[in-house]
């Protein structure tokens, strides 16, 4: 027999749960849309984003300040990856595109277990969203609540910048057709590294957004990167509003089968990515360009 | 058509004359010059006599650096650091539990050699078994989860080659996944349910409604097995278990489960880095303040990351270095790793340092690296010291009869230093929690 609080308490965390995988997937899917470069440091990412955001609290003890460095350390640090090491594999297999930025996502996480070791660091909530709130139908978190919003707020900005911007049409049009875009005489390389650049930085935001949530290590990436593919997957890769569908059903369906049985929770997930790829390969909302 | 002549090798002159030198050679040596062969005319098994023909001995170890079980990995090797530096030096606190040993091992340099499992079985057993090829390696160690220890006991038994468990909480370790090349010296399942349940009826009352988180491999599921037998019979049931997979990014799918479910007590039996979080999120969805908090099998670091979470919280545990008022053996060992370390050992440390200077008691008694012969030492259960006093290894099934702690998380207000985390309430004998030997269906296989 269903518990209905409980269903209802399970779909709210699913909706909070895929808000923050959508935000990290997006990030992950505008490069490969654009660049057609699937970035195995996007994990490690969003790792860096939470660290460079504890060492900014640690020194001011301010959030805001916290989430800006992290997301503008990531932001730096990805236009810098991929101006020295990425741009030399764009027209390389996309097996040496994957060793290489596999290659430096364990490269970011060493560098951050030799500074910070292995033990867990922690980032407190703002004050505002401390504590914890009735929903009536349940208790929740806060700062949880708090993440929905400001996760919002980020794909909003993103959602202007790539379809209100001539920067994101011609991104948006980089994702259908790279070479014509070259051929109209728009310096791809110079759009290709502010792509990186903003893909970086929505993950190193998530990162740091997530901090409060969860504690610090270095392999935090790596869980979360498995996730980010599978959403991206079933979302259609190289889609935006892929990217923000697929993380709500991924993270709807986490929530809703452990209610059911916990086990399974994550086998579900793949077990969706596997339906998707069968019955619609290029995902719900992608181009047929990327299948 | 049958050809029973043997067939002689295709010799050239030149070969045999060297063969027939170096055996004419050989037979003129004294016998002392081979000590590995002078044990008795045993045949070649696994890395015997290989591995301990030259002067130094190499151990393998293949630990958790990175993932899950990273920083209770980087505990359990300085452990095993410290007891090869001992053994080295002949120093006094090994001397103590193994009187034979002068320096080194039967007088060969120890040698460590170290990978990184990050806590998964098939990168473990690749690491052992290039240490077992490449190095012949006279002893594996290694595991900090279970499935790396039942991996390794497997290796160990095909390969011939002795292995001393790490950190395992399995009862399958030493139960239906036993070997007789394995053994374990810390607790497990079993043992930490049967000494922590009555502390927790005597706490919480009978007949409780417990929650349970299991990670989803074989020490949660034995864990949460036994607790749940043991709780029964005072009357407690099952609301919910919640089942994660190893490294779960989030829990607040599974607190919310737990949170709705009418539970007393919260029984973690997550471990490493999934009980720092799932401890958290528990916080933050305020499961810890609906019910009381228990961890059957402690988690080194678990107070110190999760930062005042322990409070008032009760677990079982291996070893808590406070207990150095009482054993001897501890305070030296404390004041050595702290020494060299610079914090307090955690049980990480304990198991792998007593584990090895175990293993080379053994080796000093046989008077020989022979593993079928080392294994019949460990096998006569002599009571031995460790560092939780005195001990002996069960011979139907290699685990080690040794005391479990239940100890209590300190208020910040009753710490005496920023590690004084725990008291101990209690120090357990082992011998009472212990299943009988054939209850979890171990068979120990052969010994060549």
């Amino acid at each position: 027999m269903i518990n209905w609080a409980n269903l209802i308490s399970q779909m709210f965390n699913g909706l909070v749960l895929g808000a923050l995988l959508a935000l990290i997937s997006s990030g992950l899917t505008i490069i490969y849309g654009t660049l057609g470069v699937l970035n195995l440091a996007h994990g490690a990412m969003f790792m860096l984003g939470g660290y460079a955001g504890y060492v900014a609290y640690t020194y001011t003890e301010s959030f805001v300040v916290a989430v800006a460095a992290g997301s503008l350390f990531v932001m730096v640090a990805g236009v810098i990856m991929e101006r020295v090491i990425v741009r030399h594999f764009y027209s390389r297999p996309d097996s040496d595109q994957l060793l290489v930025t596999f290659g430096i996502s364990i490269c970011f996480v060493e560098l951050v277990r030799f500074c910070f070791g292995s033990l867990s660091l922690t980032v407190p909530p703002p004050k505002l969203f401390a504590g914890i709130t009735s929903l009536g139908f349940m208790f929740y978190p806060t700062y949880r609540l708090a993440v929905v919003g400001i996760i919002a707020v980020a794909l909003l900005v993103l959602f202007i910048v790539l379809y209100k911007t001539r920067l994101g049409m011609i991104v948006r049009a980089g994702i259908e057709d790279s070479v014509m875009v070259s051929s109209l005489g728009i310096d791809v390389y110079k759009v290709f590294m502010v792509v990186f650049g903003i893909g970086a930085m929505a993950a190193g935001f998530a990162g740091i957004v997530n901090a409060p949530v969860v504690s610090l290590t270095p392999d935090m990436g790596e869980a979360i990167l498995v996730q980010t593919f599978v959403v991206v997957v079933i979302g259609g890769v190289g889609s935006f509003p892929g990217a923000i569908i697929g993380g709500l059903i991924a993270g709807e369906i986490i929530s809703i089968t452990s209610m059911i049985n916990p086990g399974y929770a994550y086998v579900m997930l793949f077990a969706a990515m596997t339906l998707v790829l069968v019955l619609r390969p290029r995902g719900l909302l992608g181009s047929a360009s990327r299948e | 058509m049958s050809n029973d002549t043997p067939k002689l090798p295709n010799l050239s002159r030149r070969t045999l004359l060297q063969v027939g030198a170096g055996a004419a050679g050989g037979a003129m040596l004294p016998a002392f010059s081979f000590p590995a062969f002078a044990a008795g005319d045993h045949p070649a098994i696994g890395t015997w006599p290989a591995g301990s023909s030259g002067n130094s001995v190499s151990l393998g170890a293949a630990v958790p650096r990175t993932g899950t079980y990273a920083v209770q990995g980087e505990d359990e090797l300085k452990g095993w650091q410290l007891a090869v530096e001992h053994l080295n030096e002949g120093h006094e606190l090994a001397r103590k539990i193994s009187p034979k040993t002068k320096k080194g091992v039967l007088g060969k340099e120890v040698k460590l050699l170290v990978a990184d499992s990050a806590a998964k079985p098939n990168e473990a057993v690749q690491a052992q078994q290039r240490f077992i090829t490449e190095n012949k390696i006279v002893l594996m160690t290694g595991s900090t989860s279970s499935a790396v220890a039942v991996a390794l006991n497997k290796l160990a038994q095909r390969e011939k080659v002795l292995y001393v468990a790490g950190i395992s909480g399995s009862n399958d370790t030493t139960g239906k996944d036993c070997v007789r090349y394995g053994f374990r010296q810390n607790f497990f399942g079993q043992t930490a349910a049967a000494a922590i349940a009555p502390v927790m009826i005597k706490q919480f009352g009978k007949n409780k409604k417990a929650a349970y988180m299991t990670p989803d491999y074989t020490y949660g599921h034995t864990v949460t097995k036994s607790m749940q037998d043991v709780l029964a019979k005072a009357g407690w049931t099952t609301v919910t278990n919640q089942v994660s997979p190893l490294g779960a990014p989030d829990f607040s799918s599974y607190l919310l489960n737990v949170a709705n479910s009418g539970a007393d007590v919260l029984i973690n039996v997550n471990w490493g880095h999934d009980a720092v979080l799932s401890i958290q999120q528990a916080k933050q969805f305020g499961v810890l303040d609906k019910m009381k908090l228990v961890v059957p099998y402690q988690i080194p670091f678990l107070a110190r990351e999760t930062g005042g979470l322990m409070e008032g919280v009760y677990a079982a545990t291996d070893y808590w270095w406070t207990i150095e008022d009482k054993y001897p053996l501890a305070k030296m060992f404390n004041a050595a790793f702290e020494k060299k370390f610079g914090y307090k050992p955690e049980w990480g440390a304990e198991n792998a340092y007593i584990s090895f200077i175990h293993w080379a008691r053994m080796v000093e008694e046989t008077g020989s690296f022979y593993p079928p012969d080392i294994i019949k030492t460990w096998e006569k259960g002599e009571t031995i010291p460790s560092l939780v006093g005195d001990v002996h290894y069960r011979p139907q099934d290699h685990q080690a009869i040794r005391p479990v702690i239940i100890v209590k998380g300190k208020t910040k207000k009753e710490m005496k230093n920023k590690e004084d985390w725990y008291e101990v309430v209690e120090i357990v004998p082992g011998e009472g929690l212990m299943q009988k030997p054939d209850e979890f269906g171990c068979k120990l296989g052969d010994y060549t």
